[in-house]
């Protein structure tokens, strides 16, 4: 994943023409594609796909892809694949953008108080904030996972709850920047509560780059959500995630293999398409290549 | 001074630095400006002035002393007076484009400095639109961003936030520093006349004698965190008291050839000082050309010899 | 002092343009200094007067550049790479407006004047270091043993200036670029630094190109004045007869409006109305918009003339 906090603390202007320049970042462009066929591919799935997600083809178990009807082949109990995958991709994306925006929230609110109100607070919440960077993000939510239900909610929240650090310190090392701008002292000055001043005048100044932060925890938490689907901590069956559709495929894969390529497939073109997303956001927003 | 509407009392500014050392930005100020009128400050850099503008509007909490506004403490916190003081100080920065927010409109940036202050919408709407043009700008500048504008205009739009709340008080901290020559004049203007046209009480910050001297009848020169010298301008200029302001003063370049090189070299020692190691006896006395014993064991107390007139020095220039 | 345009120049442009993508910075601008002269280079922000120097010492990356400029018989211009290395510090040298940033942070002011001697003069390092001890003196810095162990964060923007100064004059260079050297720092700071300057310029006897936005500095170190308008030079002459007769009306309005401390106190300051955003993108003279004097005759480019020996100016409507 990009290292999001390598970003240069600026105060930069609005960027008029963001899609223009996005448009030249040919990859995010294609990205934005995948993840549009992604999106209404899995929130269309009611309508959208071919079967019933629940519904047993016994008579053709393990159909090979463009057999029997089912253009991505059926899976152990004959449920057609293409028609699980678009389910579970509810699951997995909805989880993602879920714990992305619990990252965004819980990351901003810390890294602002942090800084705004600065002294022994910001010192302890930031101390917090590299304590919980030092354990892998996995641990911790396999440890976490291991006392709790597994729901979309309790996945999103989870996985929220383990990644904010990074956009905490962005934000924190944004705000001390901004905090000195003349700007804020003229809002102070009129008596502006801290409250107003955070929301109207530096909330929408670090929004550059925390938006490329958040592009890239979406794809972060969809990888972490197959992780824990994938080792049984996550979203249980029947219900579908393309992680549990992973560990299904896992004792078939002798039998079957194509079961676990499909899903494989889905979980990579999410990933790297919000990846290259943030990539090219984080271009497109970068005041120093604003002007080429 | 009889009158008087923003009063210094004692008033000092301490930073706590690492290691110890206590930094002396404002160290013992006592000043008065009377309603209407204009003073200029100058000093080099780190002699505590823009300190001392933002400690007079509330910005910074003094360490010592108060500040006085309409006679009363400025210090209050209770909800009716502090929303006065607010509505009544502004203050116009340095950097136009470092005072405004840049991801927000001019017109935005005008209407939520009211808001904060209780205002409706639609009325800082039509105020907004009022002050800019006030402030010399079209109303269709509202909707452009910072950026879309020029620092002159900038300017304008952080001056015309300052009078949106018609204030009493401003403090213009180098509102013409950052720009361009031909800009300054307009800015310079358009500050005498909004003073003129509002009764403003102004306090005038800058390095530039030259641009005080067109802003302000009365100068103070601020040296290391004290006011060793204030005086009307014609007194201070030609006359000063003050071996430091007469040693400013001989800096600057004359706009003629002939007399510039015609002019006597007399240069100040040394360099602007730090203010984390004041001086003990007279802080100026290290680059003083006048410097005795004295200078170097004793505090000169501030003294006034001519009416309006004082100096803090032992061994003032002869107002010949 | 009263240098008409020099008969044996030390440097002489001519036609020089600098452009970036399709933006002209500066447009086919033409002058030369003497020996022992020292030229000012006036405008405001974005007039192209930085870009000139720059230009002069090839240090424009990504730029289109055009024109001549002769230094002893070369064209610096048209120098390679490193032949132009040779010639920066030891013909031609350049001075910043911010020392802070134009010295090296982590390396001791001394290391980095020996350096700068090294690069041209073959010494040994006790003689480089003598030199270099020699060279803070020189540029009036106190006790030179003690601040070559120092490192630039440890000294005053005025103290970084003098480096700067003594790191530029280090191998006796021909030709000095200051650009805007006093304009970071306090005014009695900014005295000490120009006395500094001309001090070398006359017992060195190098051309300097002084380029500032103040008139002020212009009017105590140049001998002559070109002052730039949008790319442009707009007007040339001496300079004592450039403070007395300014005929280009930007040149005018400029004096103008320049707040004196010793007159006119309560009389408004004369403005120039407008801005310079969008002159660079006028086809005719580029102050016409803002100018008291302007005619139909403005929609054309007016050419640098001279009225009188050694004063050009570039309006149509000039006395």
């Amino acid at each position: 994943m990009a290292d999001a906090t390598l970003m240069a603390v600026t105060i930069a202007p609005p960027r008029a023409g963001l899609l223009k320049r996005l448009v030249r970042h040919r990859l995010s462009i294609l990205a934005l594609v995948v993840l549009a066929v992604l999106v209404v591919g899995s929130a269309g799935a009611p309508w959208l796909a071919p079967h019933d997600p629940e519904e047993l083809d016994l008579a053709s178990r393990y159909a090979p892809p463009f057999a029997a009807g089912h253009i991505l082949g059926t899976d152990d109990l004959g449920r057609d694949v293409l028609t699980r995958l678009m389910f579970a991709g509810q699951i997995s994306l909805a989880v993602g953008i879920a714990a992305m925006l619990v990252t965004v929230v819980v990351g901003f609110s810390v890294g602002a108080f942090a800084a705004y109100y600065g002294r022994w607070v910001g010192t302890v919440l930031m101390r917090l904030t590299d304590i919980m960077l030092c354990f892998p993000s996995v641990f911790l939510l396999l440890f976490v996972a291991a006392f709790v239900t597994p729901s979309l909610a309790s996945m999103a929240l989870m996985i929220g709850l383990t990644c904010w650090m990074e956009i905490a310190r962005i934000v924190y090392s944004q705000i001390l920047v901004l905090k000195s701008a003349d700007f804020i002292a003229a809002a102070q000055m009129v008596g502006a509560p801290s409250w107003r001043i955070i929301l109207r005048q530096i909330l929408p100044n670090t929004m550059a780059p925390v938006l490329v932060a958040a592009t890239l925890n979406t794809a972060n938490a969809i990888l972490l959500e197959s992780y824990l689907s994938f080792l049984g901590y996550g979203i249980q069956p029947p219900e579908a995630s393309w992680g549990n559709m992973l560990t299904n495929a896992q004792s078939d894969f002798q039998v079957d293999p194509w079961l676990a390529v499909f899903p494989g497939i889905a979980i990579t073109l999410a990933v790297t398409s919000f990846n290259f997303l943030g990539d090219g956001l984080r271009d497109a927003l970068d005041p120093r290549t604003a002007g080429r | 001074m009889s009158e008087v509407l923003v009063a210094a009392e004692g008033l000092a500014r301490h930073y706590r630095l690492r290691g110890g050392r206590t930094l002396r930005a404002l160290d013992g100020i006592d000043l008065g400006i009377g309603p209407r009128a204009t003073l200029g400050l100058v000093g080099e850099s780190g002699s505590g002035k823009s300190t001392l503008g933002r400690t007079l509007v509330g910005l910074q909490p003094p360490t010592l002393g108060r500040v006085r506004f309409e006679g009363r403490d400025a210090g209050a916190t209770d909800p009716a007076t502090l929303r006065r003081l607010r509505q009544q100080r502004q203050i116009i920065f340095q950097d136009p484009s470092g005072a405004l927010n840049p991801r927000m409109t001019v017109g935005d940036t005008i209407v939520e400095h009211l808001r904060v202050q209780g205002w409706s919408r639609p009325e800082a709407r039509a105020r907004a639109a009022a002050v800019i043009e006030r402030a010399g700008l079209q109303a269709d500048f509202l909707p452009r961003y910072p950026h879309e504008i020029s620092g002159g205009q900038r300017q304008r739009v952080v001056i015309a936030r300052a009078i949106s709340t018609d204030p009493a008080f401003i403090v213009a901290d180098e509102p013409v520093s950052a720009l361009d020559v031909s800009t300054r004049a307009q800015i310079m203007n358009l500050l005498r006349d909004l003073q003129a046209e509002r009764g403003l009480t102004m306090l005038f910050i800058s390095h530039d004698l030259s641009v005080v001297a067109h802003m302000c009848r009365d100068v103070a020169v601020m040296y290391l965190g004290r006011i060793v010298e204030l005086a009307p301008r014609a007194a201070l200029f030609r006359a000063p008291r003050h071996p430091y302001t007469a040693a400013l003063l001989a800096a600057i370049p004359l706009l003629d050839p002939v007399r510039e090189r015609a002019r006597a070299r007399t240069r100040l020692k040394g360099e602007p000082p730090d203010p984390s190691a004041v001086p003990r006896g007279c802080r100026f006395h290290p680059r003083c050309p006048r410097a005795t014993d004295i200078c170097l064991a004793v505090d000169p107390p501030t003294r006034a010899l001519d009416p309006g007139h004082r100096f803090a020095c032992h061994h003032p220039l002869d107002p010949a | 002092m009263n240098a008409p345009a020099p008969a044996l120049p030390l440097l002489e442009v001519e036609g020089l343009s600098v452009a970036f993508g399709r933006a002209l910075a500066v447009d086919g601008i033409s002058f030369a200094v003497a020996r022992g002269e020292t030229l000012g280079l006036v405008g405001e922000s974005g007039c192209g007067k930085s870009t000139t120097a720059l230009a002069l010492m090839r240090l424009l990356a990504g730029a289109r550049i055009a024109g001549a400029a002769r230094l002893g018989g070369d064209d610096l211009l048209a120098l390679d790479e490193g032949a132009m290395r040779e010639r920066r510090g030891a013909d031609i040298a350049m001075i910043f407006q911010d020392p802070g940033t134009a010295l090296h942070p982590m390396i001791r002011v001394g290391d980095q004047i020996v350096e700068a001697l090294h690069a041209h003069l073959p010494l040994s390092e006790r003689e480089a270091r003598e030199r270099a001890r020699a060279l803070l003196g020189k540029v009036g810095i106190a006790a030179p043993e003690e601040r070559l162990a120092a490192y630039p964060h440890e000294m005053s923007g005025g103290m970084c200036q003098r480096v700067m100064i003594a790191m530029a004059i280090a191998c006796s260079p021909r030709l000095l670029l200051a650009d805007e050297p006093t304009t970071a720092l306090d005014v009695t700071v900014q005295a000490q630094i120009l006395d500094v300057l001309r001090d070398l310029v006359t017992e060195t006897g190098m051309g300097v190109i002084l380029i500032t936005h103040d008139l002020g500095v212009v009017a105590g170190m140049t001998d002559r004045v070109a002052v730039m308008y949008a790319g442009r030079i707009v007007e040339l002459a001496p300079t004592v007869t450039l403070f007395a007769r300014p005929v280009h009306p930007y040149t005018s309005g400029l004096l103008d409006c320049i707040p004196r401390l010793d007159s006119g106190w309560d009389e408004p300051v004369p403005a120039i109305p407008g801005s310079v955003q969008g002159a660079m993108d006028l086809p005719g003279c580029r102050f016409a918009p803002r100018c008291p004097r302007a005619s139909a005759a403005c929609a054309e480019v007016p050419r640098l003339r001279e009225i009188e020996p050694g004063h050009l100016v570039a309006c149509w409507n000039a006395p």
